[in-house]
This record gives structure tokens, sequence and C-alpha cells, in this order.
């Protein structure tokens, strides 16, 4: 269909969800940058260069690259189990798998408060042991694991789920061996389902705000994440700064979106499956 | 299986409590989603499960029926409730006219939809804020007209309007692009109109995947913080979310009592969750038969 | 023999699968395994390939125990339903897959590999499209894909689970042709299960026929089609007129019909059967089976028509003489088949 071929009825909800859209979603993204640049690029600059600003990108990217990989490789084991074997209690575990999505965020780190926190269950012997989780980069990393567990193994299931069990059973029956089997034929089968798992799972993971500051303690310099840097600077009144810092994840946003549509035109065929959940 | 069943069985007969296969790798596969499910999952969730009760059932009552406490789950709550209902149609609107209007930019827009998903909260939360303040560039025009959007709890539905939206989106699309247009052009020659075809053909196909998505979007909003608390105003009884207690409680070293608060919206979650799946449960049977 | 089936049996819960199935191979046979479906016949090569375990029984393979080893270690080839290739894969990766996969020093050179890749390629007729991928390649050219792989590991054994049933008529019958000639220039003992039993009797030195998990007869085509076991065998290989009847003091009641019974018929109720063409259409004044032309279709040089024999309908070919609907015409067979009941 062309524009020539638009009713007027059709023109007129078009333009209906694009005002909703861009007042909704365009514009707080513009305003972010808006707010950023208020005092040219000169304020903006510096407001990045900020060493604070440096420790809490670090840090950020610290716990992206530790809880990716663990969700990851969990994502994996649990579509494997789930997709290709049949056992009672499968559904249980779908259920349980998807869960934390349902769980507010700050609940997501108020469990790791009480199981690790001072007056936690194993506060005590953390303490004699000498190790910290809660206000440290422990926790930090442990809140974000649990808010991003379902990523991976969500985007895994539906998509091996339908590609069946045919092609590992056809490599097994020419000799192949149980990690050549998963190396050499289901892997490559979902490497796009998978980088489209893990694609979200780091957006996520570099974006948390709920769940890491209920552990973090917003120790500057040490257990600050970019999120957490944000609110800091806005409480303290620090626009530019704050505006700035978030111009960084909106950045990290905008390229999430823009891989995550190539794959999703690139690879339709197997993303199908994965959209279709 | 009755045990009469098994006993009948031909001796030798292996029964084993999963169905056989070739493929290797269950035990393994079983084992590592297990152990990382309990530790970073389920040993955490006993936590807030079990923790609460250190105060007696009287003291968790207590912490629940406090009127500051129900006021933020009511305002946790409300808010999600209202904002799913408002995603219900706008989600509806914009995942209709992305599949049966295209125009020119229609994958750019498709893209953006997840926006919300890929943002991270506290940005949006302050780019919220920015904009609906008093002196923000629509907080202005609306002040002017006697509307207060920021720190109010009109601004907290707003903010969950922004992360249920994709929700509503997602879920709906998928099954409108199923939804074979044969149908309507059936109905269009039995001579309904399109308001009916809309209402009676192509509503009851959807619905469930808008429950999905309704419920999806409701859950989110629920437990939202991020987005929230700098629109919010965070005024006890008036426009305090229930996670920022959570917070509060935690810096006073209330363990029992932020895990109280806790429980209770995981309850009140899942008793929403369920009804909705209980409604779409009906509706797919409906949609079936 | 080189392979020997004794008295396998598999249940799924409360489905019996196979129930007691006995079989013997010979070096180089081509056998069919022919059935309706649920009848067991892909459990049963599922069980010889080793994905499936037998609740009891045992097989081997040249004298070897094969159910003491694994699918992995067995070598047999198989090729399936729906060709279950490697999609990331080319054709010639394809092919190759299980000569890479074996352990170091039983490995081929790569260059050796490439050699022996290029001759499957060859024997299958798909010389220069080693580079494409699955999805750019037709149906049969995808199962001919599927069997170079399964021939590439050097099999001891074939297995082909329903190789056609995917593919279109004509396709089907070109690919079985070719089949047959892969087998007698690789001299393979091939086992191929098929509900076709066209199929079955063209390609097959002996048919298998199953029901219910229970092996009815093991035979060549030739004498399953002329002497089938069962009443069942009878009516599932070819078209024919089948009639309950009633053997008493040597003589046969049909539908009215009353003729000698063969020689050594036992007394009793009996399931008569005969072939269509094999039977006269005589005028309503002749001795045999009454019956009547329910209606006709005029087609090249014969008619085929529909008639009412003892209460049920028949579909036969008719000479091409005066027969109109309504008119009563007596069959005489050449010869029936009688099973007890």
């Amino acid at each position: 269909m062309t524009l020539r071929s638009l009713t007027p009825g059709g023109a007129a909800l078009i333009l209906a969800a694009l005002t909703a859209l861009g007042l909704l979603v365009v514009l707080p993204l513009a305003m972010v940058f808006h707010e950023a640049f208020r005092q040219g690029l000169g304020a903006y600059l510096t407001a990045l260069a900020e060493p604070d600003a440096w420790a809490a990108l670090r840090l950020t990217l610290l716990v992206a690259a530790i809880s990716v990989p663990l969700n990851a490789v969990f994502g994996l084991a649990a579509a494997w189990t789930i997709a290709k074997f049949e056992f009672p209690g499968r559904s249980l575990l779908v259920t349980l798998i998807d869960l934390p999505f349902s769980i507010s965020p700050v609940v997501s780190g108020l469990v790791w408060v009480l199981l690790f926190g001072a007056h936690g269950w194993l506060g005590p012997l953390m303490q004699e042991l000498g190790v910290q989780v809660i206000f440290n980069v422990t926790g930090v990393v442990l809140a974000t694991v649990l808010v991003t567990l379902p990523f991976v193994a969500r985007e895994l299931i539906p998509l091996m789920e339908q590609q069946g069990t045919d092609e590992e059973i056809a490599a097994i029956t020419l000799g192949a061996g149980p990690w050549t089997t998963f190396f050499r034929v289901t892997l490559p089968n979902v490497k796009w389902g998978l980088l489209y798992g893990v694609l979200l799972c780091n957006a996520r993971a570099m974006g948390e705000f709920g769940a890491v500051s209920v552990v973090s303690g917003h120790i500057r310099g040490l257990t600050n994440t970019l999120p957490l840097h944000v609110e800091i600077l806005y409480n303290e009144y620090d626009f530019v700064g704050a505006f700035a810092v978030a111009t960084v994840l909106a950045g990290l946003a905008l390229v999430t979106l823009a891989l995550k549509s190539a794959l999703e035109w690139r690879h339709a065929g197997e993303l199908a499956a994965v959209r279709r959940h | 299986m009755s045990p009469a069943l098994i006993l009948a069985a031909p001796a030798g007969a292996r029964r084993s409590w999963r169905k056989d296969s070739v493929l290797p790798g269950f035990p393994l596969a079983l084992g590592v989603t297990l152990t990382w499910l309990c530790l970073i999952f389920l040993i955490p969730l006993s936590a807030l499960i079990l923790r609460p009760w250190e105060l007696g059932p009287a003291g968790v009552w207590a912490v629940v029926t406090d009127p500051r406490v129900l006021a933020a789950l009511r305002i946790s709550f409300g808010a999600a409730a209202l904002a799913a209902l408002v995603n219900a149609g706008l989600g509806l609107l914009i995942a209709w006219v992305l599949v049966r209007h295209p125009f020119p930019g229609r994958r750019l827009v498709d893209a953006l939809v997840d926006l919300p998903f890929a943002l991270p909260t506290a940005v949006a939360g302050i780019a919220l804020t920015a904009i609906y303040a008093p002196n923000g560039p629509l907080g202005r025009p609306l002040s002017e007209l006697g509307v207060q959007v920021a720190y109010t709890p009109l601004g907290i539905i707003l903010a969950l309007i922004f992360v249920g939206l994709p929700f509503v989106v997602r879920t709906v699309q998928p099954v409108l692009e199923d939804l074979s247009q044969d149908v309507e052009e059936a109905a269009l020659t039995l001579g309904a109109k399109p308001p009916q075809i809309a209402w009676r053909v192509v509503m009851p196909a959807i619905a469930p995947a808008l429950l999905t998505g309704v419920g999806l979007a409701f859950a989110r909003a629920a437990g939202e913080y991020g987005s929230v608390i700098f629109i919010a105003g965070n005024m006890p009884l008036r426009s305090e979310i229930a996670p920022l207690l959570i917070v509060i409680k935690l810096e006073q070293f209330d363990y029992a009592g932020a895990a109280a608060v806790g429980l209770a919206m995981l309850v009140l979650s899942f008793t929403g969750l369920l009804i909705l799946n209980s409604l779409q449960a009906v509706l797919a049977r409906r949609g079936r038969a | 023999m080189p392979l020997i089936v004794e008295d396998i049996a598999k249940r799924f819960g409360d489905h019996v699968a196979l129930d007691g199935v006995s079989l013997q191979a010979r070096q180089g046979e081509f056998l069919a395994l022919l059935g309706p479906s649920g009848s067991g016949k892909t459990t049963l090569l599922r069980v010889l390939a080793g994905l499936e375990r037998p609740d009891r029984g045992a097989v081997s393979f040249g004298g070897e125990d094969l159910l003491a080893m694994d699918a992995r270690a067995r070598r047999i080839g198989m090729v399936f339903q729906h060709y279950a290739l490697f999609r990331h894969m080319s054709v010639a990766q394809n092919i190759a897959f299980g000569l890479e996969v074996r352990p170091a020093k039983a490995r081929p050179k790569p260059s050796e590999i490439r050699k022996r890749v290029e001759r499957l390629l060859e024997l299958v007729q798909l010389q220069g499209l080693g580079g494409r991928y699955p999805a750019q390649l037709s149906g049969g050219q995808r199962q001919r894909v599927a069997l170079a792989r399964a021939l590439a590991i050097e099999p001891r054994m074939l297995l082909l689970d329903e190789p056609f049933g995917a593919l279109d008529a004509r396709v089907r019958r070109d690919l079985r042709a070719w089949l047959r000639q892969i087998h007698d220039e690789t001299g393979l003992t091939t086992i191929f299960v098929t509900h076709d039993q066209e199929e079955a009797m063209d390609l097959a030195d002996r048919v298998a026929i199953l029901r219910d998990g229970r092996l009815e007869q093991v035979d060549t085509p030739e004498r399953i089609y002329e002497a089938p076991a069962s009443a069942f065998v009878f009516g599932f290989v070819g078209e024919g007129v089948q009639l309950p009847g009633e053997v008493t003091d040597g003589v046969l009641s049909v539908a009215g019909w009353r003729s000698p019974a063969p020689a050594g018929t036992p007394p009793g109720a009996v399931t008569v059967s005969f072939r269509t063409e094999s039977a006269d259409m005589l005028p309503a004044t002749a001795d045999g089976l009454a019956a009547r032309i329910l209606t006709l279709s005029r087609r090249g040089g014969s008619s085929r028509v529909t008639c009412e024999i003892g209460g049920q309908t028949f579909t036969l070919q008719a000479p091409k003489s005066l027969i109109a609907p309504g008119v009563e015409v007596r069959l005489a067979p050449h010869a029936v088949i009688i099973h007890p009941k």
C-alpha cells in the first residue's frame, strides 16, 4: 500500500498513533539531549570528563561483562533442557524462569539485602569471613544477574522448540559426540537468537536502576553505576551533568535498538519464533 | 499412572521419570539450570517469603495495614492498572497501524516502540520529569490550564504508561499479522460494517494476546521504580509508591518491614496476573470453540 | 543372516508400539517395512538405529549385539523423513560432517574427505551443488543430500524412514528407481519404512507387513500379492473384493453363491477375497457372484464400475461391453483366497 491508497480513516489512525508515540517516546529521548546540551557543548564535555562518571562507566561495563555471560550460559542450559526434552515439571520450570520479569526491581535488590545485609541471614557469617556483599560490587552483580535472569532463556526456548531435535539426532547417527553435536549443530542454529537475547540482556544489565540502587549504597567512584550516577547528579541539582551521563545511556539504548532491528530484518526467519512468544 | 498399570508392564520394561531420548546432556543441563535458578532466584526469594514472619502474623498485618503502606500499595497498583488500561488502547492503536496501515518510515517507528524497553528507567524518569515539570515544555502549558502532572499521581500514571507501552504492542502485533484478512473480507461480503468487523471478528481473535500484553504491562508497572521516583514527588499518602517505601524501610534497617511490603507486592502482582490469566483462558477456550 | 531381530517389544505409556517382532535380513537385502500409520514400523526402524530402546528382545548384526551399542557407535546410516539436514551447513559440509566428527586418529585427511564428498555428490547426481545450502535445494535434492550424508560414514546398514513421504508423486517415482540403483551399486543391507504399498512392492526384495505392532507377513512382493497371509494383508497391498463367507462340507457359500471350496479348507466362518482383475464379468444367466452395477465411468479401453455385492460396494474394472447402471451381472473369480475368521 502506498500513501495514495490511504483512506482518510487510515490517515487519521496513523496520525493518532504517531502523535502518541511522538509525545510518549520520542519527546523524552529528545529531551535528554536537549537538557544535556542546554549550556553548550563545553559544559556537556566537562560533565562527561568527570572522574566519577568514568568510574561509573567502568563499573557498569564490569557488571555487564560478568552477569551477561553467566545468564547466557544459564539460558543455553535452560533452553536445552526445556526445548529438547520432555519431563514432568517442565512447564513449572518455564514459569519459574519467567518469574523475575514480574517482580519489582526493588524487590530483586531487597532479597539480596535480606540474605547478605548487616541484619541478613548470612550477614554475620559474611562479616566474619570479611566478605562484603551489600554496598559492594558483588551485590551489584548479584542484583543485576537476578533482574536479567530470564532474558537469554526466553529468547532461546521458543527458538529451540521450533527447531526440534531432528538435526541433533541425525548428528548422533553420524557418530558425533555430545559436545560436538552441541557446538557444531545446535549452537550455530541458534546463534542469532542467542545474540538477540544477549543484546537485550546487556541493555537491561547496563541500565538497571531499582535493584542496583537498593544494594549499592551509592558510594561514589566505587559502587556507583551509570544509572545511579545519573540519580546522584540529578538530586544534587547538577542537571547538565545528570543529562550528560544520561545521553551515554540513551546512546546505548539507541545502539541496542538499531542492532536489534538489524537482527530482526536480516534473520527474520530464525527470529520469527522469538518474536512470537 | 496408577500402580496397577506399572505392575502390569512387561518384565524388563524400563520406566523412567522422563521420556527416553537419545540426546545427551539432560542431567548436566538440568543441573546447571536448577542450580543457577536456586542460587540466584529461589533462595533469595525464600528470604523474602520467610523474613516478614519474624514480626509474627500480627506484626506483618500491622505493617501492611499501616495507612502509609496501604496508600503506597494503592498508588502503585491503582496507577499500574490505569496505565495498563490506557496502554490497552494505545498499544492496540499502534499495533494496528503498524500492521494494517503501512506508511513511509514504518520500520523506524516500529523500532522506536521498543525504546521504553531499552532506555534505562532512570533516564526515562528524569526526562519525563523535565518535560512535565511546571517549567517544562509540556508542563508549562498544562499548568496554565490548571493541570499539574509532575509530582502528582498523574505523573506516576504517565511514567507507567511509558514503561508498559511496548508490552501491549509486541504481544498484539504478531497476532494481528497472522490474522488472515480473508476472515474480514468474508465478513465484509456477508454485509458487516467495518465497526462490526472490528468488534465481532478482529477483537475476539486478538483479545487473548491483548490480555497477555496488558498483564505484562501491569506487572511491570506495579513494581516500577526508576522512571517513577523522579516524577512522583514522593509525598507520603499521596504520591509515594510501594517500592520507594521498601527503600525507605531498608534505610531504617527495618528488614522485616521491608520484606513484608515486598511480599505484599508479590502477592498482589500474582493475584492480578492470575485473574488476567483465567480471563484469558476463558477467552482462548471461546476462541477455539 | 547379518541382521537378526528377535522378539522386540516397545510400549509408550499405554500404547503398544511393537509387540514381539522377529525378523531377519540377508546381507545386501532390500527390505521394506510396510504398514498403516501407527503400525510400529518407524519405531522398529528407530530401534535398529539406536534411537529407541526396546523393552525386550534382541538385535544383532553380523553376530554383534546392536542393543549393547549406542546410536553413535553403530555406524548405521539413517535417512530421515524430513531430511534433518544441518541448515547452517552447505551441502558439502553436511556430507562431510560424519567424517569430520570422527576422533582425530580415525579421521580421514581433509583432502581425502573432499575427494569422498565429490564422489558422493556424483553418486547422488548433485555434482556442482556442494556449495549450496539446504534451503536453496528442492525437496528431492535435499533427500539425495541426506542419503549422501548417510552413505559418507560408510555405514554397515542403511535405514530410510519414509524417505519420499514429503515429496510429490512424480519426484517420488524418479527417486524410487534411483534409490534401487544406488542400493544395487553399494550392496548395502537396506531397511526402508513406507506406508505406500506400491512403493514397497516396487522397490523391495522382501516386504514386511506390520499391523498394530505385530508382523503379519514377511515375503517377496509377488508372494504377498498372490498369497497374502491374512485378510488384512490382502486388503492392504491391492484392490479386491472381500466378503464374509462360510465353508460347510467342502462347499463355500458367499453372498448367495455356492462353489466347491479349495481342498483342505477347514469348515467355519471365513473371509473370502479375490483380486478384481482376476474375475470375469458375465451375464446374469451365468454362474458366479451376483453383482449389481451402480455407476460406471468410461476411461480409455475399459470402464471402472462400482457395483454392489452382498450388500457392500466395490470398485472394479469391467470390459467395455454393454453394461449400464442397474444391470445385474455375475462375477466369476479365477482364484479365491480364503482366510479363516
